[in-house]
């Protein structure tokens, strides 16, 4: 997922999104980060994302946002 | 006539020593337990000699943090919040600021604290010192010859040219913004409050005070919640909290996400926010889903102890309009002051200016930077009368209400927190590596972006620059740039920098 990746690496330059394992449960991210990650998900794939998946469980990783945007784009 | 914070929290536990005062979720203290532990460390501080100092509390955010900032002042002292994810350099400023004796912290946080304890400092752990036996009648004497002009707090915000400025309040300006914030909002004793602010802003006294004043409760929501709207709104059904003060950008997360599709808050009757422009359409969204509540947007800066203006909304607005912030709130007076000082003519632009109980002490330990901004009346040159000028532009609208128009200098609200442009890029130019920097705002999509000459590579600067500033203060992207535009006469462009990031030239 080149694109998802992309997005994440603009949002934060500084986290090296392929090892992080617990983006959220250690504080890697903030709401910040999550409202702008969530908006370049939205844009990039053309999907809108419900409040009830915004949880933790997918975020914390890069392979949980990948199958969140999957989820999305094969509904 | 109160003249000491604490007289709300001696009076509250006669009254209700068994109500829960202060909660996150986890760890909760009634009021009794709060007086305790409050009258274990005021007594402990009293003890060792402490008196009429500041004290670093260095603490996660926590009902124990609050007990901690009560113990201080039993002890006749003021308390430092630190930030518990304040980088290293930042910390080091503000201890080298404030001498403090000692550092209270938790277990979480001794490894740090000890780290950075300045030498001679002690570090005292909250889990021991709240062991100690009180001694009433040594906190009597010490309330006794305490006044209200007394400080009660010192909290450190943003400052140009990079160290951060501790603004110092008294007694009596906390009970006076207290009381006046609480007749306009409506606490009483059913309040229930969901606490946004961390505890080292001057906006957690919204809640933290007038808990004790009513006897009320106060949740101090987790952070991470923040970014999950739907848990966020589930944290506020679970605790049947009706009465919430946050910044404008933690509500339009919620609104933004569409959570209301999803779960609508249940016991919310309250709900002020301030700090920032609160987009409209959010806003409308807020308003549609809760048509029985009362809003309010709320105006004021930290030197002012917090909130000096409030507009309760009484009617529609759209995507143009801007709301107002209407009205200082009662014994707190703004004057809208040209550039010669005086009162600015019916319509036009003029800096806020701030005058009542309500303005704080100054900037601890830092005489220049308080003298250029708490300064004389200039409508009163007859005897002496400190007003502070906020460097915020303001007008009245057709209706007579004060609204906000924009800054005077650099300094940006951006999430809530109030940032100097210049003290983002005083940190970026310590970097030996680095010649020059500017750093824009992008209000829009709300990103500091940040302009720089050097021999260092964007990733790299980056990485330096998080431990040197918090968090919030990070540019969204730093851009290196072969030179940087100036002025005709010689200042940096950041006219240019802005259209160059829109892409305009």
């Amino acid at each position: 997922m080149e694109e998802l990746l992309n997005i994440l690496k603009n949002i934060r330059s500084d986290v090296d999104f392929e090892k992080e394992e617990s983006l959220i449960d250690g504080n890697v991210l903030d709401s910040f980060d999550i409202v702008t990650i969530v908006n370049g998900m939205e844009e990039t794939f053309g999907i809108e994302i419900k409040a009830s998946d915004i949880i933790p469980e997918n975020f914390n990783t890069v392979k949980a946002m990948t199958e969140l945007v999957e989820k999305y784009r094969n509904a | 006539m109160h003249n000491n914070v604490l007289n709300y929290l001696n009076e509250i536990v006669k009254v209700k020593p068994d109500k829960l005062a202060y909660s996150d979720g986890t760890n909760r203290l009634t009021f009794r337990e709060t007086y305790d532990a409050a009258r274990a460390i005021g007594t402990y501080l009293a003890k060792e000699g402490i008196r009429k100092k500041p004290v670093v509390i260095y603490m996660n955010k926590s009902p124990m943090e609050i007990a901690a900032f009560f113990g201080s002042v039993y002890a006749g002292c003021y308390y430092v919040p630190i930030d518990e994810e304040m980088p290293a350099e930042r910390i080091r400023l503000i201890l080298d600021n404030v001498n403090s004796p000692v550092i209270i912290c938790d277990e979480e946080n001794k490894g740090r604290a000890e780290e950075l304890r300045k030498d001679g400092q002690q570090i005292l752990l909250y889990n021991e010192i709240i062991k100690t036996e009180h001694d009433s009648e040594l906190l009597k004497s010490i309330a006794d010859t305490t006044i209200d002009t007394d400080p009660v707090y010192i909290v450190f915000t943003s400052g140009s040219t990079g160290v951060p400025k501790g603004v110092v309040a008294c007694h009596r300006s906390v009970i006076d913004y207290i009381e006046q914030l609480s007749e306009v909002l409506g606490f009483n004793e059913n309040t229930v409050f969901g606490n946004q602010s961390p505890l080292y802003f001057d906006a957690c006294l919204k809640e933290v005070y007038p808990t004790l004043k009513f006897g009320a409760t106060d949740y101090l929501i987790p952070k991470k919640l923040f970014s999950f709207p739907v848990k966020l709104m589930e944290f506020l059904n679970e605790y049947k909290i009706n009465t919430i003060c946050w910044v404008a950008s933690a509500l339009s997360i919620v609104s933004a996400f569409k959570t209301f599709r999803e779960v609508v808050p249940e016991y919310l009757h309250t709900i002020a926010f301030g700090s920032e422009v609160f987009p409209i359409k959010q806003f409308n969204t807020w308003r549609a889903t809760l048509p029985n509540a009362v809003f309010f947007n709320l105006y004021g800066p930290t030197e002012c102890t917090g909130m000096s203006c409030y507009y309760r909304v009484d009617r529609e607005f759209t995507d143009t309009d801007v709301i107002p912030i209407g009205r200082p709130f009662d014994n707190t007076e703004i004057l809208l002051l040209d550039d010669d000082g005086k009162i600015a003519g019916a319509g036009e632009d003029g800096e806020i200016c701030i005058r009542g109980t309500a303005v704080t002490l100054g900037y601890y330990n830092d005489k220049e930077r308080t003298d250029a901004v708490f300064v004389q009346n200039p409508l009163n040159p007859f005897y002496p009368e400190l007003i502070y000028k906020t460097g915020d532009i303001g007008k009245y609208n057709d209706r007579g209400e004060l609204v906000y128009v924009s800054r005077k200098d650099y300094q940006v609200k951006h999430m809530g927190h109030r940032i100097e442009l210049g003290e983002i890029e005083a940190n970026v130019n310590t970097f030996p590596n680095v010649k020059l920097s500017a750093c824009i705002y992008d209000r829009e999509n709300s990103n500091i972006i940040l302009y720089y000459v050097g021999d260092i590579p964007e990733a790299e600067l980056e990485g330096e620059l998080k431990n040197k500033v918090p968090r919030y203060m990070l540019p969204r992207k730093a851009i290196k740039l072969d030179e940087m535009p100036f002025t005709g006469n010689g200042k940096l462009d950041r006219v240019t920098l802005k259209k160059m990031y829109f892409g305009e030239i």
